[in-house]
């Protein structure tokens, strides 16, 4: 029986992206997901009110704000954040919400670019994700930019050789060292990790997998991040937005 | 128990040495046991009890993904719990502990270099043995 048990292990292990969607706020704990639910004591929310007053700042030699060519965010950014990552027309490569809205700042309002992870990126990003709060997602999935995602997915990576698959297709819900493995979507995001004691983007989130196994994480703006990401929201179409998620 | 061939790319430097077999290498050194111990339980260094439980504290931070490494050296021979380090089961998610080939995007910090090197994993095997099933 013993020496069955690495057998048994691998026969329990499924192929293939998920069937039963679970978000990582099931997986979470009672407190954790109270934390979330509670829009007073999410701390996420401390971003989003942040982001609802840049909102509306000008900004830039323009002196334009958001608002100035947005409206009211109520209204105009709904439903935005289900439908990204996207392949935007200009450059028929996928475009992540985080990377609209900095190019948005930067050669709209021509204003200085907000540092990734800032305070005031996440703001942005929280409050414009808020919009689309419990609307499923629903990415365009008929691009190649999806199956080269995948493949990243697949592949195994870094000093312990290890892929997303393997933890998020293969063993989500076993345990990495005492912490559930979630199935990995990003429909949290930005979210507020306990973990972090702060706000982190989906970026933050990737480069974190990757450093855990010892591998290079890809650039914040490169086209891998970009088709990883578009990849996770396909993998999650119809999984409820919840930004800003908290998470462990 | 079939030793894969590990091509001598796949191994670090040290661990082959001038072309010595596999055979002869699986059989090679003794280590420090007690050693082996603290290396598992450093979790930073090994990384085993992200995968493995064990005898070993804070069983509420070990891993499931792996079979429990208690009693591992009453289950394999020495030679097997080396070949388990060294050359793992391509399809396994356990990673090879002497590999510095045939890897994607290696971080910068880690590129060229195997998890331990080859005393440590001499130091783990030899701990291993002593794991005996009650
Ligand atoms: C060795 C296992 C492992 C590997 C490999 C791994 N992850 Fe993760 N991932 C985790 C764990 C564990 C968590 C949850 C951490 C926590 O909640 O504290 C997580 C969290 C996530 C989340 C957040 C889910 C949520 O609900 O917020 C996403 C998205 C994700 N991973 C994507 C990826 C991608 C993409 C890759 C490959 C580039 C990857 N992971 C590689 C273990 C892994
Ligand atoms: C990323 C996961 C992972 C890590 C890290 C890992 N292992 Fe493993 N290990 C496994 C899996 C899964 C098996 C089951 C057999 C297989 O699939 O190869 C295994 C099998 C073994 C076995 C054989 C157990 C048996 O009863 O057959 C030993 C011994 C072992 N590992 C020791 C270690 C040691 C020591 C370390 C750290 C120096 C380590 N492992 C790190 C996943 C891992």
């Amino acid at each position: 029986m013993k020496r069955l048990l690495p057998l048994l292990l691998l026969c329990s292990i499924a192929a293939g992206p998920p069937v039963d969607l679970r978000s990582g706020y099931d997986d979470a704990s009672a407190e954790t997901r109270a934390m979330q639910d509670d829009d007073g004591g999410n701390p996420g929310f401390l971003w989003v009110r942040e982001g609802e007053a840049q909102w509306s700042q000008p900004a830039g030699p323009l002196g334009k704000s958001c608002a100035s060519c947005h409206g009211d965010a109520t209204v105009s950014m709904r439903g935005v954040a289900a439908r990204y990552p996207l392949i935007d027309k200009a450059t028929n490569r996928p475009m992540t919400l985080d990377r609209r809205i900095g190019e948005c700042r930067t050669d709209r309002q021509q204003a200085e670019a907000l540092p990734p992870e800032s305070d005031a990126a996440l703001g942005l990003a929280a409050y414009v994700g808020l919009q689309s709060r419990g609307m499923p997602l629903n990415v365009d999935a008929d691009n190649p930019f999806v199956a080269a995602g995948r493949r990243l997915f697949e592949t195994r990576m870094g000093q312990l050789n290890l892929s997303c698959a393997q933890c998020h297709d293969d063993r989500a819900g076993m345990k990495l060292a005492g912490a559930v493995i979630p199935q990995g979507h990003p429909n949290g995001y930005p979210e507020y990790r306990l973990e972090w004691q702060a706000m982190g983007s989906l970026n933050r989130r990737l480069r974190n997998c990757m450093v855990g196994v010892r591998a290079e994480p890809f650039p914040p703006d490169s086209p891998e991040m970009a088709a990883l990401a578009l990849y996770l929201a396909v993998r999650a179409k119809g999984l409820k937005v919840e930004t800003p998620a908290v998470r462990p | 128990m079939p030793v894969r061939a590990v091509s001598r790319g796949e191994l670090a430097p040290g661990i082959l040495r001038g072309g010595l077999a596999l055979v002869a290498l699986l059989t090679m050194a003794a280590g420090d046991a007690s050693n082996g111990r603290a290396i598992i339980a450093n979790r930073q260094l090994s990384a085993c009890l992200l995968c493995h439980t064990g005898p070993f504290p804070d069983p509420h931070l070990q891993g499931n993904l792996a079979p429990s490494l208690a009693g591992a050296g009453s289950r394999l021979t020495e030679a097997a719990l080396r070949q388990r380090l060294i050359a793992p089961d391509p399809d396994s998610i356990m990673p090879s502990y002497a590999a510095t080939a045939g890897l994607h995007r290696v971080g910068k910090q880690w590129a060229g270099k195997p998890v331990l090197t080859p005393q440590q994993i001499d130091d783990v095997v030899a701990f291993l043995v002593t794991l005996r099933a009650p």
